[in-house]
């Protein structure tokens, strides 16, 4: 073996060992991954009105309105965010507890308003 | 209060003011140059008085399993206030004066018709104030073309009153500019001072999931808290509520059109179905008795029929 060759094998080994390195450190570091749950709003309903999570796993709501302007409301878990028509709200959270907790539109928008809501089912 | 009942407080309130007087001299009684007793602690206070509290009338509302007789409801809370034997100063509506509609002209519609038959009181004195169901699709325009500001004040004999608005923004929010204005106002008010608030919503998270709170209610408490004599009187949740947030009392009145379950006390907040053998069952107006001079206030419940 002459020298050129040793010299591509020795750099080749080198580079795949830091890729191979580069690989781990990256999974190791890597944030969760988000489990992303689609919900849209309408006069007067939430779609899907009953969603089910796992206790500490990570969840980004994105949410839509197809009329008019909501609000998602989940006070137990603590986050709100207003829902506007041609927009997607982004609400990230991680359950903490377990339970069954009721998410309700917070922005009132006509007859129908007081029962525009729904549940999220938190498991372990 | 029926005139009996009036009567038997005056006279009360007549006996005791005798108690009263002598609770009062060691806390600021003097001769004045005259020689005549002079309150200090009192002045600028004047006598007792009523007002009558009527509160989310939704006129316009449809749904006979809940309420049969709901376009004859509010006429005979009107027969119910007329036929007091001794009349209020005046009458405040506390907001929902009618149920909410997307259509602009109905909406407007109601507003007539409800305004129509209120103006059978034989008092010449209402305030008014919106409910989301008034106000909210439309930050307040009909409501304020047909019953004016959202937010002002009055005072009567000794006490002031601070009408709130925490409907016309559809978040249940007052908002910064209102708040400005509150605590402008509450910095021309003695510490003292007998100040009643009159507002839609609760002003406390009393079950935000049912909506039953206003967002920003915790800022107006605030501003309200280093006033010493504050009473909140409230509707929208369509029943009687009592709660203290410190020393500041809020009290829910009950509905004109339909009641509301307890908070939370059942899975969804649905109104209260028609019970056939009891008639207008959870549904009422009250009175309320104010004695500046002890920052008190009386709440009488009455019944729609006077029964």
């Amino acid at each position: 073996m002459n020298l050129k060759k040793r010299v591509l094998i020795t750099v080749t080994l080198l580079a795949s060992a830091l890729l191979s390195g580069l690989v781990v450190y990256t999974r190791a570091n890597a944030l969760p991954v988000e489990r992303v749950i689609h919900i849209t709003a309408k006069k007067f309903e939430f779609s899907p009105d009953s969603i089910t999570l796992k206790k500490g796993e990570p969840v980004v709501f994105e949410i839509s309105s197809e009329d008019r302007k909501h609000g998602f409301s989940l006070r137990a878990i603590g986050v709100r965010s207003d829902v506007l028509p041609g927009r997607v709200s982004r609400i990230r959270f991680t359950p903490d507890k377990t339970g069954k907790f009721t998410f309700s539109c917070d922005v009132f928008c006509g007859d129908g308003h007081e029962e525009m809501t729904g549940t999220v089912v938190v498991t372990e | 209060m029926s005139k009996f009942d009036r009567r038997g407080f005056i006279k009360l309130a007549g006996l005791g003011g005798g108690i009263v007087f002598a609770s009062s001299l060691s806390r600021g009684l003097g001769l004045n140059a005259l020689g005549s007793v002079v309150d200090y602690a009192n002045a600028g206070l004047e006598n007792d008085f009523y007002f009558v509290q009527l509160s989310d009338t939704h006129w316009g509302f449809a749904g006979p399993k809940v309420n049969p007789d709901a376009e004859g409801t509010l006429k005979k809370a009107v027969q119910a206030v007329n036929s007091l034997e001794e009349q209020p100063d005046f009458i405040v509506f506390t907001g929902d004066l009618t149920h909410t509609t997307d259509d602009v002209q109905v909406r407007k519609d109601r507003m007539s018709q409800f305004k129509e038959i209120v103006a059978g009181l034989k008092v010449p004195t209402v305030h008014f104030m919106a409910g989301e169901h008034d106000a909210s699709l439309d930050r307040g325009d009909a409501y304020q073309e047909a019953f004016g500001k959202l937010n002002y004040t009055f005072d009567h004999k000794g006490v002031h009153f601070i009408v709130l608005d925490n409907v016309s923004d559809p978040g249940a929010i007052v908002g910064e500019s209102q708040l400005d204005w509150l605590k402008g106002d509450l910095k021309q008010q003695k510490m003292d001072a007998r100040i009643v608030v009159l507002t839609h919503r609760p002003l406390f998270d009393l079950y935000p999931d049912w909506d039953w709170a206003t967002r920003d209610g915790s800022a107006v408490i605030d501003a309200l808290m280093p006033h010493k004599n504050v009473t909140v009187f409230y509707g929208h949740i369509h029943q009687e509520n009592h709660h203290m947030t410190g020393h500041i009392a809020h009290h829910s009145a009950k509905s004109l059109m339909f009641p509301l379950p307890a908070p939370g006390s059942v899975p969804k907040k649905v109104p209260v179905p028609w019970d056939a053998t009891a008639p207008y069952k959870g549904l009422g107006l009250r009175s309320i008795e104010a004695k500046p001079k002890q920052a008190k206030y009386e709440i009488k419940e009455l019944n729609v029929t006077r029964e």
